[in-house]
């Protein structure tokens, strides 16, 4: 069982959920990014997804937009995502996962890409733009050691979900909504009862689900019917404004209320 | 028409290693229902001909090839021949992929449309097309283009379509896309993306290339007719590349026609400030398809340039980066200045203001004129006409 599979078995079976948070890596600074990670563990989160950098990120809304080209702005690319690896890993052995765009790690060469995730420790990768359709010949069968995590979506059918759960390690992804990364005001029904049906037609994996997610409220309502929740913008924005303390206060907040 | 030999992209939508489907997973079900509906409709008796009627009707097609003469005794080589999409209504090829995947959309059930524009051509022809069908507009366009293409923008405006500014990135065609690509992720039960050229996620690339494939199959009929053979030369430029695609995927099974795509140079080759991505870019994944792409050392894109809007993008269609490792087109590149020259070269031998992006290719013929001879016959695509253009050339002159 991978570290990502033991901590949400380990929260479940304590009766909560699980919470993973979504940082653009060095953002909103390259110098203190390591202890920003530290803290947010600290906080409460499960997991941390580490965001690398991309100049034309399509599945994100404004606020991680934003976010990722200040990091690239300040000179964040993927050697330095794995320097603050290295640091973060020095004080921290949690599950981490990488989360980024196909571009950068193409460019960067797939198998030093692995292997350095390897060296590091990375727990596993969310790479959106690569649908089961690109899957196999983007990794060439050459994945070892790290959790590969796939997404499923409302227009996702049935049969495709079936495939992309096989296919996913560590936990599936289920974006709650139509649309991309960012703060939504309301749960609604519709989409409540879908992940509901992907739980049910993926009995043996863990579902989190991402995408709007902002409050304990939502994290609530959403985590009732999956394994857990990911949020993304709504601690980004907080980050964007130096809000530091409010930042932990709010990943502390919706733990808690995960594990009520 | 189009011999059976080049069989491309393959069924996942890929031509050699590039192409593909890199898109998030909620496109995924609406590109294989618009593919689906694609392939049914494409041989369907009622589809073409309420496409061709629209053409006749509205397009104002068939487009006259007209000899160059003037231009022809420039040179005092080769027969030079202008394929006029210039005279499309619009004033540029964007309209024949529009009216195609206009159709597409009606008979897919749906009502709103959205687009990407970098010169406004694309934008113009989509609004165009959705005040004659009555369909709901919505065009994405950079900041930057917005302040260069004016003319255009009101253009959209006047025919009841909302333009929206793109503030991201540099603020150009490919953060409008960008943008257009999110909105679509978001609003995709009701609304088709009408993509502008040979780019982004399969079937994309295959279909615009069907829809412009008009230019070519008009063409290769019309230099039959009047000459009784087929042409040694087509020339095109090449931003997207859609409509170079259009002009020589009728003949890509023709190797006796040499097949040239002009990319723009900008300020230069040695500069950052060009969008000549065939000719300097490296394999990518970018807006949904593999394919040559201009991007720094981590593989971020790069903000690239060029005089004309419509070539300022940093990737290119997949198959023209497969036609270019298959060595069946060859491209090469232009740069502003020498565009400018092309421009006035035109419109005083002919009478015709080409648009910057289509001077790029006619300003080939200095490099290209030299080594032929008068029995030879060369073809450019007029792709668009230049009044959209008059303030930049203008400010350049």
């Amino acid at each position: 069982m991978s570290r990502i599979e033991l901590t949400i078995q380990n929260e479940i079976s304590n009766g909560r959920k699980v919470l993973s948070v979504f940082l653009t890596a060095g953002f909103p600074s390259v110098e203190s990014f390591s202890d920003l990670v530290l803290n947010v563990f600290e906080a409460g989160a499960d997991l941390i997804e580490l965001g690398i950098p991309f100049s034309d990120p399509i599945a994100d809304g404004p606020v991680i937009q934003h976010s990722s080209q200040r990091a690239i702005e300040n000179g964040v690319n993927l050697e330095k995502v794995f320097l603050k690896l290295n640091e973060i890993r020095k004080n921290s052995d949690k599950p981490i996962i990488l989360m980024g765009y196909a571009n950068p790690i193409l460019n960067y060469g797939l198998n030093s890409f692995l292997s350095t995730c390897n060296e590091l420790k990375v727990d596993g990768l969310i790479i959106p733009d690569i649908p089961l359709e690109e899957f196999d010949s983007f990794f060439d069968s050459s994945v070892k050691n790290i959790d590969t995590i796939m997404l499923v979506s409302p227009t996702s059918d049935d049969n495709r979900i079936k495939m992309i759960g096989e296919k996913s390690k560590g936990f599936v992804y289920c974006v709650s909504v139509k649309g991309i990364t960012g703060e939504r005001n309301s749960v609604s029904e519709e989409s409540l009862n879908y992940i509901g049906k992907v739980k049910s037609l993926l009995p043996d994996k863990s579902i989190l689900v991402g995408f709007g997610i902002s409050n304990p409220q939502s994290a609530k309502s959403f985590s009732s019917v999956s394994d857990g929740v990911i949020v993304g913008s709504a601690v980004i924005k907080l980050l964007s404004e130096k809000k530091y303390k409010e930042t932990f206060e709010l990943i502390s907040s919706i733990k808690r209320e995960l594990s009520l | 028409m189009i011999k059976s030999s080049y069989q491309q992209p393959d069924s996942k939508g890929k031509f050699g290693r590039f192409g593909g489907k890199f898109v998030p997973e909620t496109l995924i079900t609406p590109l294989k229902q618009l593919e689906e509906a694609y392939l049914r409709l494409k041989n369907d008796k009622d589809f073409i001909e309420e496409l061709e009627s629209l053409h006749k009707e509205f397009t104002g097609r068939p487009t006259p090839l007209t000899f160059a003469e003037r231009l022809t005794k420039h040179y005092g080589k080769a027969k030079i021949y202008l394929k006029r999409e210039d005279l499309c209504h619009t004033g540029a090829h964007k309209i024949n992929n529009v009216l195609g995947q206009i159709l597409l959309a009606k008979y897919l059930g749906k009502r709103r449309i959205i687009a990407e524009t970098g010169a406004g051509q694309h934008g113009v022809a989509t609004a165009t097309a959705c005040a004659k069908f009555g369909l709901h507009c919505v065009v994405y366009m950079g900041e930057t283009d917005i302040e260069r293409q004016k003319p255009n923008v009101f253009r959209m405006k006047l025919m009841g379509a909302e333009v929206i500014p793109v503030k991201s990135g540099s603020r150009t065609l490919k953060d409008a896309t960008n943008e257009a690509i999110r909105d679509w992720v978001t609003n995709v039960e009701d609304t088709h993306y009408i993509i502008g050229s040979v780019v982004g996620p399969h079937p994309y690339p295959m279909i615009v290339r069907d829809f412009q494939s008009i230019i070519g199959i008009e063409t290769r009929q019309q230099i039959l007719e009047r000459e009784n053979r087929l042409p040694d030369y087509l020339l095109a430029c090449v931003g997207g590349g859609s409509n170079a695609i259009g002009m020589f995927f009728p003949f890509i099974n023709d190797p006796q026609v040499t097949k040239i795509g002009i990319e723009a140079a900008g300020k230069g080759l040695d500069t950052d400030e060009h969008c000549a991505t065939l000719t300097k870019g490296r394999d990518g994944i970018f807006q949904g398809m593999k394919t040559y792409l201009l991007q720094d050392d981590f593989g971020q894109v790069r903000e690239v340039y060029s005089i004309s809007a419509g070539l300022d993008y940093p990737g290119v269609g997949p198959e023209h980066s497969f036609l270019k490792d298959e060595n069946l087109v060859e491209y090469f590149s232009i740069n502003d200045k020498e565009a400018i020259e092309a421009v006035k070269l035109l419109s005083q031998t002919e009478g015709i203001i080409p648009a910057l992006e289509t001077a790029h290719a006619i300003a080939y013929l200095n490099y290209l004129l030299p080594k032929t001879s008068a029995d030879e016959i060369v073809i450019i695509n007029l792709s668009g006409r230049g009044d959209k253009d008059l303030n930049t050339i203008m400010e350049f002159l």
